[in-house]
């Protein structure tokens, strides 16, 4: 019998394969031919798994008109995102919330947390401090650079958080 | 500073010893949480002086868990890249905190812990990662030990979490659980019967998705994938890990089947072609670390059909890990060219298998 593959030497093994119905198909290989699919080193996979696929979806992100906002903590954007994939900080998320929360449902099905419920031990005033003493050293920051706006934004969100 | 992997309690490398379940098959188990702090900036974001502030935040919080007593802090930042790349490949940490990548340099208050199995990565692309690293096929144990550290920090360092959206990350794909759970296996089987497309697609449709040995991004090199959860909201971490546990299950047994319709259908030619890989790698003078993981391949699956025996499944896992570069390089003690590293590898991938070939026909 000819090689199935080739069709040009003797075939000289059988492989057996079923497929998921239980559909059992058989093929005649030829040595040469058999030994090409024997233990193959290099993978015929799809070239793109999922994971990549999904971290290349936030460039599809569709434009809104929360765009123009500013993280108030952190000073990044929607855009940023957008370009790199990742957000500048926890407070982004109450930030752009709704455009958030429509992309955590595009890429898992849904926004919902239903594992672990997490209580954060109770604040002591020194840490609400911490964030406080963060943002004056941006503000100082900001008014030595000149970046008046981002100043003008900086004690807003001070005066909020005092 | 220079490294020194011996002070770490178990090297790092305690799950190479094929101790686990189904551990011919499945390598290694790994499990990942991401964490955040509150009122700080992502490490992406945050500058200098932020990152450092986490870490020793983070480094207080350590001293006072006791699942993390014998932890040992290595400061990536501090390292010189061999070190960094060493600490890689031996999978301790990502790409990322060891800062190989040219978009990703090394950030300032980069830093693991480093125990027994487990590890808490410090600014990485979140604050934290912890995580639990087993031998074999060992979800459940993993997030056992895993679940303790991440109750115990975030008991003494408020979380970033969001009543809605779980935990929050520095990229949203991880939002939620922040769980990463993940199993290295070996499907030198499927991949020959060409099965393997099928399973593959299959775990897509689970969302479940693989990768290469390094994790993100990398490319699958001698059948070794890495099979992990896709999604990490509307799922707890119970189910997640019981769906990865359920279709792992599924892949173990087709591959079995695979194994044998294998021997049975192609019975010499693949007898043949396994002891010409194990014949390689025993007498190669030059080998590339992609040469050598395709006839690893060959030969972990004539182990595991019991073709060749007296080999132990413990030496071929050390051969994968300490087969590369980096690894090479400091055993040698130098830096080496790629050509002086394949002779180095060749070397000493024939006297690791001569060490134990007594037994061999
Ligand atoms: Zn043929
Ligand atoms: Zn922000």
């Amino acid at each position: 019998m000819l090689c199935d593959s080739c069709k040009e030497r003797d075939s000289v093994v059988t492989l057996t394969r079923s497929n998921a119905d239980g559909v059992v198909t058989e093929e005649h290989l030829c040595e040469r031919c058999a030994l090409e699919r024997g233990i193959e080193t290099h993978i015929t996979q799809p070239k793109q798994p999922l994971a990549d696929f999904i971290g290349a979806l936030h460039k599809q992100l569709p434009a809104s008109p929360h765009d123009s906002g500013r993280c108030g903590f952190c000073s990044g954007t929607l855009r940023d995102f957008r370009s790199t994939g990742r957000l500048g900080c926890s407070y982004c998320y109450t930030t752009f919330e709704a455009t958030l929360r429509d992309w955590l449902r595009r890429i898992h099905g849904t926004s919902k947390h239903v594992g672990k419920r997490y209580q954060p031990p109770v604040p002591l005033v020194e840490e609400g401090a911490t964030v406080l003493a963060e943002l004056r050293d941006r503000l100082r920051r900001a008014v030595e650079q000149e970046q008046f706006e981002e100043a003008a934004r900086l004690r807003d969100q001070i005066k909020v958080l005092e | 500073m220079t490294l020194d992997l011996s002070l770490l309690p178990d090297g790092g490398v305690s799950w190479l010893d094929a101790s686990g379940d189904h551990a011919g098959i499945v390598l290694s188990t790994r499990i990942r949480l991401a964490r955040n702090l509150e009122g700080f900036a992502f490490p992406g974001r945050a500058r200098d002086g932020e990152r450092l502030r986490v870490l020793s935040r983070v480094r207080e919080a350590v001293g006072t868990a006791p699942s993390l007593e014998h932890h040992v802090l290595v400061r990536v930042d501090d390292l010189p890249s061999e070190d960094r790349l060493l600490l890689h490949e031996r999978h301790l940490v990502s790409r990322e905190l060891a800062g190989l990548d040219p978009q990703h340099p090394v950030r300032s208050g980069a830093a693991v812990f480093l125990g027994a199995g487990t590890g808490v990565m410090v600014n990485e692309e979140d604050h934290l990662r912890l995580q639990a690293l087993r031998s074999g096929f060992a979800l459940s144990e993993a997030y056992a030990a895993l679940e303790r550290i991440d109750e115990e920090l975030g008991a003494t360092i408020p979380f970033a979490y969001h009543q809605e959206f779980g935990f929050l990350t520095s990229c949203p794909t991880n939002t939620g659980t922040g769980m990463r759970a993940s199993v290295m296996i070996h499907l030198p089987g499927l991949n020959a019967t060409k099965e393997i497309s099928k399973t593959l697609a299959g775990l897509q449709q689970m969302g479940l998705t693989y990768r290469g040995l390094y994790g993100e991004g990398s490319e699958v090199v001698g059948n070794f994938f890495q099979i992990s959860n896709q999604t990490t909201l509307g799922r707890s971490e119970d189910e997640i890990i019981d769906q990865l546990m359920y279709v792992l299950r599924t892949v173990i047994s087709r591959e079995e089947d695979a194994r044998r319709v294998l021997l049975r259908d192609a019975g010499y030619i693949i007898e043949d072609k396994l002891w010409r890989a194990y014949g390689t790698l025993r007498y190669a003078r030059s080998l590339t670390f992609d040469e050598a993981m395709s006839y690893l391949s060959g030969v972990r699956l004539a182990v595991g059909l019991k073709l060749i025996t007296g080999l132990s499944v413990y030496t071929l896992n050390k051969l994968l890990i300490f087969s590369q570069s980096a690894h090479l390089a400091q055993a040698e003690g130098r830096a080496l060219t790629d050509s002086e590293a394949n002779l180095v590898r060749a070397r000493y991938v024939r006297q690791l298998l001569a060490e134990e070939a007594g037994t061999n026909g």
